[in-house]
């Protein structure tokens, strides 16, 4: 199967020399695009059943499975935030064991940049910024990236993760958690309860009734502050006499709560809301986690969870909370659950046009890459680097050039392509703050921008792929590809390159599918526009 | 080769697109927006249109924060502790006075406003600029857009009638950097900055203007992204890559249409460019002038190096002597051309200095950041010249009448841009946000300027 791939992609000049090898073999049919695999979809665990089960009630063909090569490139964008090296790529194409998928997921789960980049997705969640409005300074920054960070390179369990985030104790400093009553644009206790609603149970609760609002504003009503010697150290802790205490009575269900004496309200609040019972807490992380890897909640916005926001697919959410709890709220678990699954895996162009096919799982949705996800694949390719700046002096600010975006810890630490391509501000915590609309500027700016015009022209890396002595137009094009779209060149691409690449003056060769021959000189504007041209594809600025 | 692909898609963008580049057409489908525009939006703009007349913005933006004494609010009798060595001159309208550097300002004194009775009491450069460039009080929950993004956002698109190809939010050349303009409105408001330095040979335009390509060669590079952009292709009905495609053709109407004309500044005359001088932030007010013309409506020139706590009056003479220069020329040139009714040039920091000069070392003559009175420079756009708003005290310590608060500055010039004060803001979460601030957000006011309309 792997063969039959690798020869569908090489094109028609390297599967002439595969068909010699393979003897025997029988020529298939082009397919009609790089995104589609030959195979129509099958379902692979539970998630398909139930998603499957949908789609056939509702008459809508699911789109097919994908491509090895478009899922390679898929996986690791969406698992570690990162583009695939070509040599990677090709390892994993020749790659002829029969669950190789299953194998990249569980590869790609155990790697550092796992935690880089879901690090970099919950500091936005979580407001990891320094400078107004959140005010956190870098600091404590530092430390409470690096707790967001290591308790997902170890997977801490989710409920924990949790617990500790609401009920810990400390200075900002030496006990991270407490950040999360800083990184708020103030401290009153109704934006504290909005914060926690926000986050960990999906809810929006601005748009709550004042007095709801307030009874669980009650639970955060005894969080105190206190500034030490140290700049802009600050401890958290539990105050039970801070001016304006409320006891809490009721938990935002509508049940009653009994605080005991001494009890801090935030435990008691936290014992409520980290149950499998808890209506909220279970179902927001799975929801999130789906729409993460899948583009849409499933309840959707997936922060927008209410009565009159239903889910799409009831019994789909419900399997993935059963198994989030089965797990112990592993994460990794749920992440291995979704991206194993043929939904996840179906190739991008749909099967139907029923306008209910999106939101129904039935393709897999295009989506532009993170602005910290396309300048580190940019820079990946040509060897570059970025240059970050700060408002916040050094040394607390500096950052080496060499370090990749989606590891920045604070979102005051920036460089002008993130601004321009809707990094996160991190002021609310919203996922929507995170803005991936194409513009105007930011095509400017890909097209024919100083910044990356001089990434591609002064590129070590790419003179290496493209400049070596005696090596065939083929071949550059090729390397070119898996380097930049993680896959080879479809017959109709190489036809056009290879025409662009032909002498101007000189007829076609009708020898042009054979390889390793043609003229190195008379490739010159071809090959050294198809970077530019490849980064400014679609297909590269999208997951897809 | 594919060039039936290319054609249909020019096609599509002349019919579709017209002449117009369109740049915020796009905002209603943004999401989270849709509701709230609804009810404020481009069009209730329009519909509420207050009888202002003016059309576009040159904000000429003093980052640092110029001295209110050694500019438009001179002190000569306060003795050498204020005063310092630099003299007050008559200008062309009696009873005002201003800085001996600034000589040809004062020779059109009966163009613009001197707003002496600018306080806001914040002394901190990031707070202050949000201050005063928002009109909003710092550190609440809501971050507010810039003037620059909110006139955007009213005037910018193609239902306010702003057709151009150019981005309508422009600022020459950096964006401010620690102040983010576009607030909760998001990046799409915020200003496009043009890198490049216009008084060079060849004004490198970010994006705009490369260097060493051809136009044929931009058009030959183009044809082959088409050709080979492969998912694009597959997937034609697919809403987000039509975005994209749209986003490559404001990029090329920019890199290959008027765009590009615009910003080459050898088309004007050389004695023209002499007149606002061959300097960086000169050539940007000449930039300034060309952009409103075209019709973009809101422009930044942001200038830099008013902080002077040190050596302050060494500064001074190198720095006023420009600032005169490129202002006098951009109010007389804008005048020339029948452009100042429509323009409004404001001109100001995010605070003034103190008037007690610091003369120990090292300061040797040094002001320090002062919010609670400092002076903003206001022309065109149907204010009415040859005024000063609000008095300072005998010194330049304190507003002793008609305090103007940011919100009054800013809030007269939405009203001179037919803006309606009481319209609503679409924050992406829904929260009530209104051009103005409301009574609950207490932020102090003293009302805007009817003084001068």
């Amino acid at each position: 199967m792997p063969r039959n791939r690798l020869i569908r992609f090489a094109g028609r000049w390297l599967a002439a020399a595969v068909l010699a090898v393979a003897g025997t073999f029988t020529a298939v049919a082009a397919p009609p695009n790089p995104y589609e695999g030959r195979s129509a979809a099958a379902s692979h665990n539970q998630i398909d059943d139930i998603v499957f089960a949908r789609l056939d009630k509702l008459g809508i063909q699911p789109a097919n499975n994908t491509p090895d090569t478009v899922f390679m490139r898929r996986v690791y964008l969406d698992t570690i935030g990162t583009l695939p090296t070509e040599a990677e790529v090709l390892a994993f194409l020749n790659d002829r064991s029969p669950d190789k998928r299953d194998g990249l997921i569980e590869k790609l789960l155990a790697r550092d940049e796992f935690a880089d980049y879901w690090a970099m997705k919950w500091c936005d969640l979580l407001r990891v910024k320094s400078e107004f409005p959140i005010n956190l300074w870098p600091n404590a920054v530092q430390a409470y990236d690096h707790w967001i960070r290591a308790s997902l390179r170890q997977n801490l369990p989710y409920d924990r993760f949790a617990r500790e985030l609401l009920t810990s104790n400390g200075s900002n400093f030496r006990v991270a958690q407490v950040n999360f009553y800083r990184a708020v644009q103030s401290k009153e206790p109704a934006t504290l309860a909005q914060a926690v609603a926000l986050t960990f149970m999906g809810v929006r609760a601005d748009k709550w009734p004042s007095d709801k609002l307030g009874s669980m504003a009650a639970f955060f009503s005894q969080v105190g502050y206190k500034a030490t010697a140290e700049w802009k150290e600050e401890i958290v802790f539990f105050d039970p006499g801070k001016a304006g205490a409320q006891i809490p009575t009721l938990f935002p269900d509508g049940t009653k709560a009994v605080l005991a004496p001494d009890q801090d309200p935030r435990e008691l609040f936290a014992n409520w809301l980290i149950t499998p019972k808890n209506p909220w807490f279970t179902r927001n992380i799975a929801n999130r986690v789906w729409s993460w890897l899948l583009g849409r909640g499933i309840i959707h916005e997936p922060d927008d969870i209410r009565p009159d926001n239903p889910p799409v697919n009831p019994e789909l959410l419900a399997l993935l909370e059963k198994e989030l709890v089965a797990s112990k709220y592993d994460l990794k678990a749920l992440y291995r659950l979704i991206l194993e699954s043929q939904t996840y895996q179906l190739s991008c162009v749909p099967a139907s046009t029923d306008p209910r096919a999106e939101v129904n799982f039935a393709f897999y949705p295009v989506r532009r890459l993170e602005a910290e996800v396309l300048i580190d694949a940019i820079n990946q390719i040509t060897g570059a680097t970025e240059k970050y700046s700060s408002p916040i002096p050094e040394p607390f600010s500096f950052i080496p050039e060499t370090q990749r975006s989606i590891t920045l810890a604070d979102a005051s630490i920036t460089s002008p392509f993130l601004e321009l391509f809707g990094r996160s501000p991190r002021a609310s915590g919203l996922e929507a703050e995170r803005n991936n609309r194409p513009n105007g500027a930011q095509r400017l700016h890909l097209l024919n921008s100083s910044n990356i015009q001089k990434k591609l022209q002064q590129s070590a890396k790419l003179r290496a792929l493209t400049q070596q002595s005696g090596k065939s137009p083929r071949d550059i094009i090729l390397d070119l590809y898996l380097t930049i779209l993680s896959r080879y060149p479809t017959n109709e691409e190489m036809r056009i390159l290879t025409m662009e690449s032909a002498p101007a003056a000189a007829p076609v060769s009708s020898s042009s599918s054979s390889s390793g021959s043609a003229p190195v000189s008379g490739n010159r504007r071809g090959t050294a526009d198809l970077p530019w041209v490849l980064i400014n594809s679609a297909e590269f600025q999208f997951r897809h | 080769m594919s060039s039936s692909y290319l054609t249909r898609r020019e096609l599509l963008r002349r019919s579709v697109l017209g002449a117009a580049g369109l740049w915020l057409a796009d905002g209603l489908a943004f999401r989270a927006w849709a509701a709230a525009a609804t009810q404020a939006g481009p069009g209730a703009a329009a519909k509420a249109a207050a009888g202002g007349k003016a059309k576009s913005v040159i904000q000429v933006w003093l980052w640092g924060g110029p001295p209110h004494l050694d500019t438009f609010d001179p002190k000569p009798d306060a003795g050498n502790d204020y005063a310092g060595p630099l003299k007050a001159i008559d200008t062309n309208v009696p009873g005002i006075r201003i800085c001996e550097l600034l000589p040809l300002l004062a020779k059109q004194a009966d163009k613009y406003v001197l707003v002496r009775g600018m306080t806001h009491g914040n002394n901190g450069h990031e707070t202050a600029a949000y201050m005063t460039q928002t009109g909003r009080k710092a550190g609440e929950r809501i971050i507010y857009p810039s003037a620059g993004a909110v006139v955007t956002y009213f005037k910018g698109s193609a239902e306010a009638g702003y057709k151009g190809q150019i981005p309508p939010y422009i600022v020459l050349t950096e964006a401010q950097g620690r102040f983010d303009e576009a607030g909760f409105l998001g990046s799409r408001y915020k200003p496009f900055a043009t890198g490049g330095d216009p008084s060079q040979a060849k004004f490198m335009v970010e994006g705009i203007v490369a260097q060493g390509v051809t136009d044929q060669q931009q058009r030959d590079r183009r044809e082959m992204l088409h050709s080979l952009d492969t998912l694009q292709r597959t997937l034609p009905g697919n809403p987000s890559l039509k975005a994209l495609a749209k986003s490559e053709d404001q990029a090329y109407d920019m890199i290959l249409g008027e765009g590009a004309k615009i910003f080459d500044l050898t088309t004007e005359k050389d004695d023209l460019r002499e007149r606002y001088g061959r300097t960086k932030f000169g050539q940007s007010c000449l930039m300034a002038r060309r952009l409103v013309e075209q019709g973009v409506p809101y422009v930044t020139i942001n200038s830099g190096g008013w902080d002077t706590h040190k050596d302050h009056f060494q500064a001074m003479r190198r720095k006023l002597p420009e600032l005169d220069k490129c202002l006098a020329t951009l109010i007389q040139d804008l005048s020339d051309r029948g452009l100042l009714d429509t323009t409004i040039v404001w001109c100001g920091g995010e605070f003034g200095r103190t008037p007690k000069i610091d003369w120990t070392p090292p300061w040797n003559g040094g002001r320090g950041h002062y919010g609670k009175a400092f002076s903003t420079f206001l022309a065109g756009g149907g204010f009415k010249g040859g005024r000063v708003v609000g008095v300072t005290d005998a010194r330049g310590d304190v507003v002793t009448e008609r305090p103007v608060y940011p919100c009054d500055l800013i809030g007269s010039i939405y009203d001179r841009l037919g803006i309606d004060l009481a319209a609503k803001l679409p924050h992406p979460q829904g929260l009530d946000a209104q051009v103005m601030p409301v009574a609950a957000e207490e932020v102090p006011s003293a009302g805007i300027l009817k003084e001068i309309v």
